[in-house]
């Protein structure tokens, strides 16, 4: 059995490899990619149209927002399923064999300061992502995992119980669900001022600057919301993974 | 894009996933993991999509190897295939 999956490896990965070989070169200007009058256009008209530098950005939260949308509530819906499948409620926390935990501030006392020091870093380059993603390589995604990534360091240096009192797990989800409203509400903001489902130009009355402007902050409104699922169902997958659902005490 | 430095980083790619099929001991395989995406968000970043390498380092080499280990610490440490 195992010779037979090598053989189907070997087999699959010279086929790739053999494929490659048709694919355009690297920055080819001339691939069909960037061929195309959708990729000239991005290209072309998103600094014009939205006042964004960062084409990717422009393109995930505008040019794409549905896209976008429906991600961010597969995430909020994978943690949903996670926290369903994993949580374990009852009297099993109370037969645990150390009991309740009285020192709630457990570790080491040099990780404890390290990560009390590393941690505002953390979390103020974060929001920095959130916020200059439309400018610079970053957004909703990176920088919610950034932020969720902080609580799960805090976790990992102090023990969950520490963590839980900052976002426990009633409030990471009522946050993760605070996300997708703002996401979809300001679509629906869109729909009242009278355009179409997340088109942004229809919200240039209640923005400043022009219509291009009012592109160009929806996005950011946008990203935070996707910030907010992601920061909290980050947060709440892992605390639900180290403890088998539990709760109690982390790793 | 240097492609001696892509020669290096693909070579080390390709030891990184042998590596990490090979251990027996799962919290290695999640580590050498890790340093597989750390080595593919550095390909990225050196082609130009800093955006797809922002997004590996912070969700394939960040979070992923934390959720792994969780997971390993939970089930067992061993692997017995």
């Amino acid at each position: 059995m195992k010779l037979f999956g090598f053989i189907a490896v070997i087999i699959v990965g010279a086929l790739l490899l053999a494929a490659t070989g048709d694919f355009p070169a690297w920055g080819d200007a001339g691939s069909p990619a960037s061929q195309g009058q959708v990729s000239s256009f991005y290209i072309e008209q998103t600094i014009n149209e939205t006042k964004v530098p960062n084409m990717v950005t422009a393109v995930l939260a505008d040019f794409r927002g549905y896209d976008t949308m429906f991600e961010t509530v597969v995430i909020f819906i994978a943690g949903i399923g996670i926290i369903a499948v994993l949580r374990t409620f009852g009297d099993q926390a109370s037969k645990a064999p150390d009991g309740p935990e009285a020192d709630n501030d457990s570790g080491d006392l040099i990780v404890r300061t390290t990560c009390h020091m590393v941690v505002p870093l953390i979390q103020l380059f974060a929001l920095y992502v959130i916020a200059h993603g439309h400018h610079s390589p970053g957004g909703g995604f990176q920088g919610g995992v950034m932020l969720g990534a902080s609580y799960i360091l805090f976790a990992l240096a102090c023990g969950l119980p520490a963590a839980k009192r900052r976002m426990g797990e009633r409030r990471a989800i009522i946050i993760a669900a605070a996300g997708i409203i703002i996401y979809a509400g300001w679509g629906v903001a869109c729909l009242l001022l009278g355009g179409n489902f997340l088109d942004y130009t229809s919200l240039d009355p209640i923005l400043p600057g022009d219509e291009q402007m009012a592109r160009s902050h929806s996005m950011l409104v946008v990203e935070i919301g996707v910030a907010f699922t992601v920061t909290a169902i980050m947060f709440a997958i892992y605390s639900n993974l180290s403890t088998r659902g539990r709760l109690e005490k982390g790793l | 894009m240097i492609w001696q430095f892509d020669i290096i980083i693909l070579i080390f790619m390709v030891l990184a996933a042998i590596i990490a099929l090979r251990v027996k001991d799962l919290l290695g395989a999640t580590l050498v993991f890790g340093i597989y995406s750390f080595l593919i968000c550095l390909l990225w970043a050196e082609m130009g999509a800093v955006d797809v390498a922002f997004t590996e380092a912070a969700v394939g080499a960040g979070v992923s190897t934390v959720i792994m280990i969780a997971t390993v610490f939970s089930t067992a440490r061993r692997s017995r295939d």
